[in-house]
């Protein structure tokens, strides 16, 4: 419910976007998405293009993303989003598109479709949510897993010889043509959510402007799927994941 | 004074304590209450907040609306 209480002589300098629906959210406590879903719809909000943008939501466990998102959303099979957003675009070019994906999503069954779109450079926001795992299906390993990471199919933990590297896809797609700006960013500190934030707003201003693919990685959290608090996920993520996913554009634009 | 302060979405927190750990006043604690899912809600436990909206930010559930004591309007 928007809370419309305000306590005498104050006034309201922070609430949630009114583009979140008031849906309780299903997502573990703690998770990464909730954030994201949030600045995303907050951005929305402040540039006015609620009527205007169509998301595509991906499966993984923002696959209900569009009971919170309150924008006209397709949902899109298994690692497929980049591919619908891409149909959705080129019939309604004047719309503000999005998918949003993980990392199961983006960068394992939907490999073949994220680099194409990129490499098509179609005018759309790519935002992916690495949270290292499959979230959704009990946390499986994921390509972006890291090495010696436990997860459910790697008990004793990531190995290369057998189970490959940790796959830097936000690296592989900023070498293609189509991409305009890549990023990466994360929602672990107010200051971090702030640098998101800016990062979508740009993207929003380049898909207006007609400049290519946006991409925008995440390096988020699966504190269920990691066995951890969200506090203790937090500094993991901090500790082990930015080493290997440092923060900061991979391509901007002059 | 009181500078600023909060309202918890009781409901809808799942005290997951992101908030607590980006409060750099430390002014939230997990209530000894349980809400309607089972989960200790977030609640102020003193008076210090400022309104800064770190909490709010960082609140995967959006449960946290931040107030500020209201600017006196400049005299004419
Ligand atoms: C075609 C198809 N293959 C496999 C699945 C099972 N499946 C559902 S979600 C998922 C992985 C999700 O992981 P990710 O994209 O990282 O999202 P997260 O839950 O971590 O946010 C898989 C393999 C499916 N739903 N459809
Ligand atoms: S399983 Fe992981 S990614 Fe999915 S909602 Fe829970 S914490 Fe988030
Ligand atoms: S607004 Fe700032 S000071 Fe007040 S509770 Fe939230 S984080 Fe703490
Ligand atoms: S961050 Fe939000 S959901 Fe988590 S404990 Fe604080 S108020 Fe509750
Ligand atoms: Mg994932």
């Amino acid at each position: 419910m928007e809370n419309t209480f305000i306590p005498v002589g104050m006034e309201v300098v922070y609430k949630k976007p009114q583009t979140l629906t008031d849906t309780p959210m299903h997502y573990c406590p703690g998770c990464g998405h909730g954030v994201i879903h949030k600045i995303l719809m907050e951005v929305i909000d402040e540039m006015g293009i609620q009527s205007e943008t169509i998301g595509v939501a991906p499966v993984g466990c923002s696959v209900f993303a569009y009971d919170y998102m309150n924008v006209d959303m397709q949902e899109a099979a298994h690692g497929r989003a980049s591919a619908v957003a891409t149909g959705v675009k080129r019939v309604r070019p004047d719309k503000f598109v999005y998918s949003y994906q993980g990392d199961g999503d983006l960068a394992a069954i939907g490999t073949g479709e994220t680099i194409h779109t990129v490499n098509r450079g179609e005018n759309i926001l790519m935002l992916f949510v690495n949270n290292g795992i499959y979230g959704m299906t009990g946390g499986q390993m994921a390509p972006t897993s890291l090495l010696g990471m436990k997860t459910s199919t790697s008990p004793f933990g990531r190995e290369a010889s057998t189970m490959g590297y940790p796959l830097k896809i936000t690296e592989l797609v900023a070498q293609l043509p189509g991409a305009y700006y890549v990023t990466r960013q994360s929602v672990h500190t107010t200051a971090n959510v702030r640098k998101l934030k800016k990062a979508i707003e740009a993207s929003f201003r380049y898909q207006k402007e007609k400049k290519g693919t946006c991409f925008i990685e995440v390096v988020s959290n699966c504190p269920s799927g990691w066995k951890m608090t969200p506090i203790e996920a937090n500094e993991w993520l901090e500790k082990n994941m930015f080493p290997y996913y440092p923060l900061g554009d991979l391509k901007a634009p002059k | 004074m009181i500078r600023g302060t909060i309202v918890v979405a009781q409901d809808i927190c799942k005290a997951c304590e992101l908030c607590i750990a980006a409060c750099p006043q430390d002014c939230l604690e997990l209530s000894p209450n349980l809400n309607i899912k089972g989960y200790h809600y977030v609640q102020l436990k003193n008076d210090t907040c400022t309104g800064c909206v770190n909490c709010a930010i960082v609140c995967p559930d959006s449960a946290i609306t931040v107030y500020r004591q209201a600017k006196k309007p400049k005299a004419a």
